[in-house]
């Protein structure tokens, strides 16, 4: 199970967070300018690494928060936790959109 | 092939060889497949040695005659998926395009055996899904619907003959209102179809290469000239990846950005106990699916977790989960302890259908996105990758199932329709 540091209550247990998918996904616009292949990788293509990955979560049987964190696919390691709109951590995932 | 034939006789398993080779004490056995060297050159090479990779194999120098094939894999033959599944073969799918694949794929399981001369212990026992509630007789109504206009065999039946005809089955909580039974599902000895594809492809010529990763494409104005491997470099003009939940990672080794999440999916078995459970049974609403193995083991599926993952780790939640869904159940199985765990990483796309075809490097070819179900299509998906590998085009029955359907939009959304996971 995981230990996820929530930024506003602490560490609690994976069961009480919901996952939320990659984080930085940018909806391509104006709409009507922007192709079939551009929609498909918003809406479906991902990075998917093994190593670190760039994702949200909400504490939602808590604060009901959304946050995002740098979590390595590989051991489930977490290595940052940072928040929503915020830009990710220079030092790490670096190597995550490979 | 006539020295097939010849070997055939000698090496072929069968009860007069069986006996033959007992009252020479079994020293005349010989390995299943031939642990190969990697050749400079192949005309296919595959990427992954489980069932689906060595299907394919055997399939491109059965149906297509291709010359020199290799297998490739970096672990084991059938240590990845094929090894962590819950062996379920069934072809109770909504859409016309994922029934005939699957069905297609089922047929081939009931002649596996004997096609590959080893014993892959198919059991043709049922595969019921329950319903719990009046929204799931709708789900069973609508999904019994779809598979006879599909011309699956289906079977809807209320609430007692189900309680009838599955031994056990005496849920307290939740009242079974109806249950649909695909009779000809079933299960198989999951390393016995790896095992048994690995030696069927082995004697037909194909080099099975294990402990062979994949490090690189070489990939020149848009195809693919060969493979960089930790056993050297490989000059082929044709690759195919069979790699389920890896796949995103090696395509991205060739430049590929693919649809695909990697989630790690959750099963159990029980400690063994005698014959009591003769078929699969399904309960969406509980969130477990089990059946009892050759050997007495509860074999008990669970779900998936729902954040990406290539650790293969168990899950507390889940665990709790389908134990408390087995023992609302078959209370009788409450007093059962759990024996061993897996998770094997799969493939999940949006629409829960496979990607079985070409992709924008030419001459390389994925049969991926299988998600929680990829060993039921195991025959079909073998047979599929390997007639895109020896043709270049799309076999019919798989032409729906091209990585182009993200961007058009035809997706055939099997998540949606069937309301279970796979």
């Amino acid at each position: 199970m995981l230990e996820i540091r929530c930024p506003f209550c602490g560490p609690r247990p994976e069961c009480e967070f919901r996952y939320g998918g990659e984080s930085h996904i940018v909806r391509p616009g104006p709409h009507d300018e922007v192709d079939a292949e551009a929609w498909a990788h918003y809406l479906y293509h991902r990075s998917n690494p093994r190593g670190l990955h760039k994702e949200r979560w909400l504490h939602w049987a808590g604060c009901r928060s959304w946050f995002n964190i740098v979590r390595d696919t590989a051991d489930h390691a977490v290595h940052a936790v940072y928040p929503m709109g915020a830009a990710a951590p220079d030092d790490l995932g670096k190597d995550s959109a490979g | 092939m006539a020295c097939e034939r010849e070997a055939g006789l000698a090496y072929g398993y069968s009860i007069a060889r069986l006996i033959r080779e007992g009252m020479r004490g079994h020293r005349g056995w010989e390995p299943a497949w031939r642990d190969a060297r990697l050749a400079p050159a192949y005309d296919a090479v595959i990427v992954g040695g489980g069932g689906h990779g060595l299907a394919a194999a055997y399939y491109l120098r059965k149906n297509h005659g291709v010359d020199r094939v290799a297998v490739i894999e970096r672990g084991w033959l059938g240590g990845g998926n094929t090894g962590r599944n819950t062996t379920v073969i069934r072809s109770n799918y909504f859409f016309p395009q994922s029934a005939a694949f699957y069905d297609f794929s089922l047929k081939l399981y009931e002649e596996l055996s004997r096609e590959l001369n080893y014993n892959i212990m198919f059991s043709r026992r049922g595969m019921w899904s329950l319903a719990h509630d009046r929204h799931g007789v709708d789900m069973l109504v609508r999904s019994a619907n779809a598979m006879r206009i599909n011309g699956i065999d289906a079977e809807l039946c209320d609430g007692t003959e189900v309680l009838r005809r599955i031994p056990g089955l005496s849920p307290r909580r939740f009242p079974i209102l109806a249950g649909l039974n695909q009779p000809r599902g079933g299960t198989a000895r999951h390393d016995a179809v790896a095992w048994g594809y690995a030696r069927a492809a082995s004697r037909l010529g194909v080099d099975i290469v294990q402990n062979c990763e994949v490090t690189g494409f070489v990939i020149e104005r848009g195809r693919v000239r060969g493979l960089r491997t930790t056993k050297g470099d490989v000059r082929t003009e044709a690759v195919g990846l069979a790699t389920a939940g890896l796949t995103s990672v090696l395509a991205a080794k060739a430049g590929l950005r693919l649809p695909i999440t990697s989630y790690a999916l959750q099963a159990f078995v029980s400690e063994p106990v005698k014959p009591c459970l003769d078929t699969v049974v399904l309960s969406p609403a509980t969130g477990t699916y089990l059946s009892q193995s050759d050997k007495g083991e509860l074999v008990i599926g669970a779900g998936l977790d729902h954040f990406v993952s290539y650790a293969q780790r168990g899950s507390l939640p889940w665990m709790e989960r389908a134990a408390a869904g087995v023992a609302e159940l078959f209370p009788a199985f409450s007093r059962l302890r759990f024996l061993r765990q897996w998770a094997g990483t799969v493939d999940v796309v949006a629409d829960s259908t496979p990607i079985l075809g070409s992709t924008p490097v030419a001459g390389l070819y994925l049969d991926c996105g299988w998600g929680t179900g990829g060993f039921k299509a195991i025959p079909a998906g073998g047979w599929c990758l390997a007639h895109v590998l020896a043709t270049g085009a799309s076999h019919p029955l798989a032409q729906a199932f091209s990585l182009d359907r993200f961007t058009t939009g035809a997706l055939i959304d099997e998540a949606a329709a069937s309301g279970i996971e796979h």
